[in-house]
């Protein structure tokens, strides 16, 4: 079942090195993609056999679908496969890449729109090799080169799980992409390993399960790992930090920005509720996934949290000393504050501490303040942080309006001053780029 | 330092950190805009601010110098109410009424930007106010109601 592209091709030694300038790695890289476009048409990568369509599937053992739901919430397939106001998995959500915008499918069993007719060997096929049942390549905007290392049994219960929702009747809206699907086919060969997750035998246990799920189903590099010129994620720079729909996604190993270290505990609290006191409150993109993973198991949780913090390779010395420092510095800058901005709007929650009611965020220690960019903290300031619709969630109220640029500036400015780091370039240009609804 | 509401300046005697609402409600005696939860959560304190709505219980005077503050006070008087208190007039929208100030400014200003917006689009823009009472199907309605008297519908 599991057929591994035939045309694999090789990289040859000339495989860009990390030391090259970036601006002779884009003309490699530009000329390397002309070539590999070339060559798709000779190497047949255009498509792979289709897999014949099966019956309406049957019925599933309640564990099976039980276990399929809490997979499908810790890989967060709502976030793509359903459209704001949609109906749960029938796709048609725009997802914006630098290559143009694709949309989530319809992933409900639906047997003309959706995936009703796929049999479990295509189902696996799309996760394991990035191909639809019709065996045409599939955009890795569908992180099937994270998929790739679930196990037969966990995807047998996410097909029992999606087999079993609601059939919704609603096309696929057509991708907006101007890369030729062969493309994808070279892009595949030259970026995508397919292969089940391999345990690290040195490690124990849960330390490998949270791997399993941060590598595979959780699929967390998509965001948190850079990504090169053609959108592959920088396997030499996994979890430093990447870029997703306009916000900075920190990074989680030893370069994490977080002023205190994160340890397994606070991860683990802030992946199940969405904030941690002395690192983050989460948004943007993130609030969709930590809204998704309080449905997780305690286990999961743990199992994640522990592999996570262990990428921060830095010593528990050193660690320790970041902490003590982070906050002694918060301790006096809260003796100092004086900015009249965030004595007014912010300080009435933000200084009263989260053991209170209305308590917020301790600042200066968010991560918002030290990442590498202002637009995280000006998203937060301007849009607040509203659970879904319907839904509890930590929560903070929309500055929008309240704040003119100018101000918005002034008081992103003094945060980044609180955090102790070099002041972000050009504040004021980033806000107004915001404000006029750029990304 | 001087404030600017319902195109009227007021000399105000104030710390520059209090939040606006106190200043409405005490100095002012505009008591249009209500205290609901001081946290931005509940949207009975809000009025508009160069036309955008904003949450008065959360908005130290400081940021506001020069700005066109608006409180419902500034949309019409009880002998010649406005077009958006006129359609909350006639759609009977208020229950207990303590929300419907609130409901009114950021209505007024999404239909100053846009007089032609949708129902969905009304629904979008009033996320923010929760009304205890339940009204929500008739402030709706009555909002579309202003829209249609603001372009001039009868």
């Amino acid at each position: 079942m599991a057929n591994i592209p035939s045309a694999r091709w090789t990289p040859a030694s000339a495989r860009a090195k990390k030391t090259l300038l970036s601006a002779w790695r884009l003309f490699a890289e530009v000329v390397l993609a002309g070539v590999l476009i070339v060559l798709a048409g000779f190497a047949g990568c255009a498509s792979e056999s289709p897999i014949a369509p099966g019956a309406q599937p049957q019925s599933f053992p309640r564990e099976q679908v039980t276990k399929g739901a809490e997979l499908a919430h810790l890989g967060n397939c709502l976030g793509c496969h359903t459209a704001q106001g949609g109906k749960p998995y029938a796709g048609g959500t725009p997802i914006k890449t630098p290559f143009g915008t694709i949309y989530g499918t319809n992933i409900t069993p639906d047997a003309d729109t959706g995936i009703g007719r796929w049999p479990l060997e295509a189902f696996t096929r799309a996760l394991r090799e990035g191909l639809d049942r019709e065996g045409r390549h599939l955009y890795p905007a569908f992180p099937y080169d994270h998929f790739t290392k679930l196990t037969d049994e966990d995807i047998a219960a996410l097909y029992a799980f999606l087999m079993t929702r609601e059939p919704v009747r609603q096309e696929n809206r057509t991708d907006k992409v101007p890369i030729p699907r062969a493309f994808v086919g070279v892009w595949k060969s030259r970026y995508f390993t397919p292969g089940a997750y391999q345990p690290d035998t040195a490690r124990g246990a849960e330390w490998n399960r949270g791997a399993y799920l941060v590598q595979g189903l959780g699929h967390c590099g998509a965001c948190h790992t850079p990504r090169n010129k053609l959108g592959a994620e920088e396997k030499n720079a996994a979890f430093a930090g990447g870029e997703v729909e306009g916000w900075h996604a920190p990074a989680l190993n030893g370069s994490s920005p977080s002023p205190v270290p994160w340890t397994a505990d606070a991860l683990q609290s802030y992946l199940r509720r969405g904030i941690a006191d002395l690192h983050a409150q989460s948004a943007g993109p993130m609030q969709e996934v930590t809204h998704d993973l309080s449905h997780a198991s305690d286990e999961a949780l743990r199992a994640i949290a522990t592999y996570v913090v262990s990428l921060d390779t830095r010593g528990e010395d050193e660690r320790r000393r970041h902490a003590d420092a982070a906050l002694e510095r918060a301790r006096k800058v809260k003796a100092m504050q004086g900015n009249a901005i965030y004595d007014g709007a912010c300080a009435d929650c933000h200084n009263r501490g989260r053991a209170e009611e209305g308590g917020a965020l301790e600042l200066p220690l968010g991560t918002a303040l030290t990442v590498p960019t202002p637009r995280n903290l000006a998203y937060i300031i301007r849009d607040g942080i509203v659970p879904p619709e319907g839904e509890r969630g930590p929560w903070m109220p929309a500055f929008a309006g309240m704040l003119t640029d100018g101000q918005l500036t002034d008081l992103l400015n003094y945060l980044r001053a609180l955090s102790g780091e070099p002041a972000w370039p050009d504040v004021a240009r980033e806000v107004r780029n915001i404000t006029r609804g750029d990304q | 330092m001087k404030l600017d509401v319902n195109g009227r300046l007021h000399e105000v005697d104030a710390d520059p950190a209090t939040p606006l609402l106190y200043v409405l409600r005490e100095d002012l005696k505009l008591n249009g805009a209500k205290f609901g939860c001081g946290l931005g959560q509940c949207g009975a304190c809000t009025v508009l601010a160069d036309g955008e709505a904003i949450f008065s219980c959360l908005t130290p005077i400081s940021v506001l110098q020069g700005r066109r503050i608006t409180t419902v006070e500034g949309l019409g008087t009880v002998e010649k109410p406005g077009p958006m208190q006129r359609a909350f007039i006639d759609r009977q929208a208020a229950q207990c009424g303590y929300c419907i100030p609130g409901m009114m400014m950021r209505a007024q200003a999404l239909l100053e930007k846009k007089p032609a917006a949708s129902e969905a689009e009304i629904r979008e823009a009033l996320q923010p106010n929760l009304c205890r009472c339940g009204t929500h199907m008739r402030i709706v309605h009555a909002a579309v109601r202003a829209g249609e008297l603001m372009r001039g519908k009868s």
